[in-house]
Formats: C-alpha cells, sequence, structure tokens
C-alpha cells in the first residue's frame, strides 16, 4: 500500500511541469485558445446559416467562398500591376523610337486609365478617413478646449452640437455635395471632389464626439490644478499648454477613439453615394454588377472593413500609450 | 516687528441655491512677519475659507486682506499654497513639477544653472533629492506633500499658506512631516499660516494658535500664544507642564466650548423632515 502511494508520488513528481510554465499555458489558451474557439464556432454557424439562404444571385457565400475571393481579388490586383507596367513600358518603347525619328519631338507621357483593384480601394478609403478624421481633429481639439474652459461658450454652443450629433451622414451628403460644387470650381482639379464630398461629410460626422469629450475632460480637470496655476499667475496660453491639454489628454483621446470608429463607418456609407473610389463605392458597384461571384465579394469587403475598423481603433490606442502620462486609461 | 499680513473685518457670504450662507463674519487677525499661525476648529467651520481668501483664490464678502500694505484680490506666488491633496500634476516629475513654479516665478531672473539649483535646493530641503525625476504616481503619499512643499517653498513666498497639509497621511508619516517642516522652518522662518485639526500638531508647530468658532457665521474664538523653547523636541515636550498645559487648553475649547452639534442627530432629523413630507 505505502510502496503503492509513493510509487505514485515518484511518478507524479517525474511528470510534474514546472508551474510557470503551467501558467503560461493556461494564459495562452485562455488569450489565443479561447478566441479561437469562438472564431471556429461562429464560422460554422456562418457557413450552415449560408447554405439554407438561396438569393437571386446564388447561395449566400460561405467562409469558403469569401476566402476564395479573397485569392481572387488579389490576384486581379497583381494582373492590373502588370498591365499598367506594360503600358508604361509600351509608351516608353513609343515615345523613344519617336524621339529617335524626330528629335524635336517633345514625349507625351499619358497616365494608365484602368479600373481601381482591391487594394486600391483600400488605400483610397484609408486616405480618406484619415484625411477627415484629422480634418475634423484640427476644428474639434481646440473648439472643445475652448468651450470646456468658457461656461458661457458652451451654453451657447451645447445645444448646436446636441442637434448635429445624431445627423445620419445620408443626410449630409447631398449638401455637401452641392457646396463642394459651388465653391470647389477649378478646371483641372488635383483633390477630386468625390474624394472632397466623402471626406467633408465624415468630418461632420466624427467632429462631434471628439468636441464633447474634449469640454468635458476640460471642464473636468481638477480644481486644485487649476488654482496651482492660478497662484502661479500662468498666462492663458502657458495654463492650456501646461494644465489644461495634458490634464485632458486621456479624454480627448477617449473622444478621438469614437470619432475614429465613427468617421469609418460613414466613410463607407459617404463612399458609397460620392462614388469616391473606395470600399464603399466597391460594394456598391458589386451589388450593381449583380453576378454569382458578387455576394461574396461583398463579403469579403464586409470582412476587411470590419478588420481594418478594429486595426485603426488598436493604433489609436498605440498612439495613445505613446503620448498620454495617464498608462492607466490607456490600458483599455 | 511690524505685521506683515493683516486680515481685517472679513466676511465671507456665499451664494447658495437655499439662499446666501454666511460662512465667516468678522474675522481678525494679523500676522507678523516669520510667525506661524495654525487655524483650528471644526471640520467645516471655514478655515479653508479664510485661507482661500487670503490665497486671493476667493474675494471676501466684505473687508479684505492686506499684504506688505498691498491688497490681495488675486492669486498670486507670493502667497504660495500647499494643497491638502499635493495636487501636482501628474503627468510631470517632482523635478518638473517644481520647475514650471520656479521658471513661472523668476523667470528670467535666473539663469538655466541658477534655476537648476534653486530647484535641486528646494527639493533637498525636503529630502526628495533620491526622487528628483519620479513622477507622483511613484512616489507615496508623504513624498508628495513634501514634493508640493519644495514647490511652494521654491516661490520663496512672503507668506506660505497650507491647508491640513499632512492630514491625509498616517501618523508616522505625519509626525516625519513635521520635523522636516520645523527643521525648514528653523532655516528660512518663513511667515506661514497652517490648517490643522490635530491639536499635538498644532501645539508642536505655532507660534500662535488660532481658534475658530463653529459656524455659520464663523470668526475667531480665542488666540492661544505659544511660547515654547525652540528648536522642540516632540519627546521631551511630552512630558512638559507647559505643552501640556496648552495642548489641554486647545482640547477644552475645540470639546467643551465649541462642542460640535452630533451630526447623528441630524441625520435624524432629516430623516423625521422627510417623512414628514411625505406624509
Ligand atoms: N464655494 C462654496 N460655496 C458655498 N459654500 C461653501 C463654499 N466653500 C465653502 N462653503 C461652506 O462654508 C463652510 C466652511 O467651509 P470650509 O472653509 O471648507 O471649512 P473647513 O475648511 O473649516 O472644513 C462650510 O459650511 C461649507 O459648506
Ligand atoms: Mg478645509
Amino acid at each position: 500500500m505505502s510502496t503503492a502511494t509513493s510509487l505514485v508520488k515518484k511518478i507524479e513528481e517525474s511528470i510534474e511541469i514546472p508551474s510557470f510554465a503551467q501558467a503560461l499555458i493556461m494564459k495562452s489558451v485562455q488569450l489565443v485558445g479561447i478566441p479561437l474557439a469562438g472564431i471556429l464556432v461562429f464560422m460554422l454557424l456562418w457557413s450552415t446559416a449560408a447554405q439554407n439562404i438561396d438569393t437571386s444571385l446564388g447561395k449566400f457565400p460561405g467562409p469558403t467562398a469569401v476566402w476564395e475571393q479573397f485569392g481572387n481579388l488579389y490576384n486581379e490586383h497583381v494582373t492590373s500591376r502588370e498591365k499598367e507596367s506594360a503600358f508604361y513600358e509600351r509608351q516608353e518603347i513609343r515615345n523613344a523610337k519617336r524621339v529617335e525619328a524626330d528629335p524635336d519631338y517633345v514625349p507625351k507621357v499619358r497616365a494608365y486609365t484602368g479600373k481601381e483593384t482591391f487594394l486600391d480601394q483600400i488605400v483610397t478609403s484609408l486616405v480618406t478617413v484619415m484625411s477627415g478624421f484629422l480634418a475634423a481633429a484640427i476644428i474639434a481639439i481646440p473648439l472643445g478646449i475652448a468651450v470646456g474652459l468658457n461656461k458661457t461658450l458652451n451654453t451657447a454652443v451645447n445645444p448646436i452640437i446636441q442637434i448635429f450629433k445624431p445627423v445620419s451622414p445620408l443626410a449630409w451628403l447631398p449638401l455637401v455635395t452641392m457646396v463642394v460644387s459651388a465653391l470647389y470650381v477649378t478646371p483641372d482639379p488635383t483633390i477630386p471632389k468625390a474624394f472632397l464630398n466623402s471626406m467633408i461629410t465624415v468630418t461632420l460626422c466624427c467632429l462631434w464626439p471628439m468636441v464633447i469629450n474634449t469640454s468635458v475632460g476640460v471642464a473636468s480637470i481638477d480644481s486644485d490644478l487649476v488654482n496651482v496655476s492660478r497662484v502661479l499667475r500662468l498666462p492663458a496660453i502657458k495654463h492650456v499648454q501646461k494644465i489644461v491639454l495634458p490634464a485632458s489628454i486621456p479624454m480627448i483621446f477617449t473622444g478621438m477613439r469614437l470619432s475614429l470608429g465613427i468617421a469609418w463607418m460613414v466613410l463607407i456609407a459617404a463612399e458609397m453615394l460620392a462614388q469616391n473610389p473606395g470600399l464603399g463605392k466597391f460594394v456598391w458597384d458589386e451589388f450593381q454588377n449583380g453576378s454569382s461571384d458578387s455576394l461574396s465579394r461583398i463579403m469579403a469587403a464586409v470582412v476587411v472593413i470590419g478588420f481594418i475598423g478594429f486595426l485603426l481603433d488598436r493604433v489609436m490606442l498605440q498612439v495613445q500609450r505613446f503620448v498620454s502620462w495617464d498608462k492607466a486609461s490607456a490600458a483599455r | 516687528m511690524s505685521v506683515l499680513l493683516d486680515i481685517s473685518k472679513m466676511d465671507m457670504v456665499f451664494p447658495t441655491p437655499k439662499g446666501p450662507f454666511t460662512a465667516l463674519k468678522g474675522v481678525d487677525l494679523k500676522i507678523k512677519k516669520g510667525e506661524f499661525v495654525s487655524l483650528i476648529g471644526h471640520s467645516g467651520c471655514g478655515k479653508s475659507t479664510v485661507l482661500n481668501v487670503v490665497a486671493g483664490l476667493y474675494q471676501a464678502t466684505t473687508g479684505g486682506v492686506v499684504l506688505n500694505g498691498k491688497e490681495v484680490n488675486e492669486p498670486g506666488p507670493e502667497r504660495a499654497v500647499v494643497f491638502q491633496n499635493h495636487s501636482l500634476l501628474p503627468w510631470l516629475t517632482a523635478y518638473e513639477n517644481v520647475e514650471l513654479a520656479v521658471s513661472q516665478v523668476f523667470g528670467k531672473e535666473k539663469s538655466k544653472a541658477e534655476t537648476k539649483e534653486w530647484i535641486e535646493h528646494n527639493l533637498q530641503l525636503v529630502h526628495m533629492d533620491h526622487a528628483m525625476h519620479k513622477r507622483p504616481d511613484e512616489i507615496s503619499g508623504g513624498m508628495k506633500q513634501r514634493v508640493g512643499i519644495a514647490r511652494a517653498l521654491a516661490m520663496q513666498p512672503d507668506v506660505l499658506l497650507m491647508d491640513e497639509p499632512f492630514g491625509a497621511l498616517d501618523a508616522l508619516t505625519r509626525a516625519h512631516m513635521q520635523d522636516s517642516l520645523m527643521e525648514i522652518q528653523n532655516e528660512l522662518n518663513n511667515t506661514v499660516i497652517m490648517i490643522t485639526h490635530d491639536v499635538d500638531e498644532a501645539v508642536l508647530l505655532s507660534d500662535r494658535i488660532v481658534m475658530m468658532t463653529n459656524g455659520p457665521a464663523a470668526t475667531i474664538g480665542e488666540i492661544l500664544d505659544v511660547k515654547l523653547e525652540r528648536p522642540r523636541h516632540r519627546l521631551a515636550l511630552a512630558e512638559d507642564p507647559e505643552y501640556n498645559r496648552l495642548r489641554s487648553e486647545v482640547l477644552k475649547f475645540l470639546y467643551e466650548k465649541q462642542r460640535k452639534v452630533e451630526p447623528i442627530n441630524k441625520a435624524v432629523k432629516v430623516v423625521q423632515e422627510t417623512t414628514e413630507d411625505a406624509a
């Protein structure tokens, strides 16, 4: 009996995993295993549901169909780039020949006018969303600081913010389009109008959370810190720079993250209507196209849109970690 | 010695939703240069209000404060304040917190090297030179308060105003801080007004103890001169008859003459009123 138990003990000791390794395994199961299981279950549900939905364009795409489309979209991009470089090569050869025949000839370089690929459209969307978001930040953060510092201004501006905040981008877009066409008249626009329309719509929609959060952050600065500034007789500019801005950085970032999320959501809708060559237009074109692949291509775009939205938030969080002194508020 | 700070006939009335509230009524106090005065009184009687008016953070309703022959009507670095909750800027290190004050107060008067030296000197004075480059969230409560004191001292104020500077600290840390403050006071001989609710602290540190009556319409009840020899040592004083007499004087004032109405009764009364309202 006793020998048996001691034997068991010995075996246990010999196979014992060091506790830190055990903790590591537990942690990685928690961090990777559980989310992975969640995704797997979702995929399973998705593919069973997809098989049971019949649309006029065929069955709803399941995960495999979407995965295939990713491959197709990438190949299309590669082919298009090859065509483009071939086009320029031919043009160069042609021009060289003509210069050879006639030294006075000034060679004409024409740009390649192929259709944007999916990857080009992702880039356009990212550029548009970042421009719109930055324009909003440049307006919203100083405005938020002014509103947070001045009670009268706050009372004056608050109703306007509250009314414009819930307005859908779809309502802004026609107005923006008309105003842009009226004011932006150049024969050869370096910045396309469609881009401006979507960008300004994004700006209008993502302005408000930043204004609100910044002003709340500024208004709720610890009164002791404000008193320190008063005792030191800091001039207004220094007060904002040394006390107000750093103190409200956590709230400013909360607003910026909310705004960026909204900006990305708004952008897709705006691009659909404004025909700005981005992901929104991709979705719209595929919908109009109505081929048997359309749904799976749209679904692929949906996945990409979601993924980019997530990445944008992570990037913002990293920027906050880098900039903010308050590491606790940047942990989430 | 001449009067440095003159608080005369100061009234403070706060407008509240329930109508004007008279917090202070007829506060009169003259403070000489180099004097260490502590304000003691029950919580809510108006000690902070007095200090804030002297600091210029509040405006007295009537009467006022004259410092060095000039009327006080806004805050300024010649009346440096040490707040109860350290109020260091959390995004700056101890050094940078003091630097903000020094560069603002002395500006171009001091060269870069002089500024640095002055900041370091003041941090040394409060024994914080070892953690100069730590941020507030990396140091203890007592250390934060030390930095707060260094920041105030670095402004070379005419009067140093301290609102329960050690109130949030544990007893042992508080004793350390009191010793440090006496040591600094020995060297600099600043004019200080300190609010406290700790009787031992008041007797140990002060030249005069100003005892305030309960509010509303609080005012100065009694003033006690503390003529104990300096430097003072807490252990030696524990058996000193004069120390103990002063201590019991303050205790008598607080717990006999100005006995605070039990807050429990108040709560019961509120409950009764609300039930009556409901009925
Ligand atoms: N800004 C204010 N507005 C209205 N009432 C105030 C204000 N500041 C203080 N009081 C009131 O004045 C009284 C004295 O407050 P305070 O000076 O903070 O007391 P203490 O510091 O002695 O605890 C309290 O009853 C308080 O409610
Ligand atoms: Mg107080």
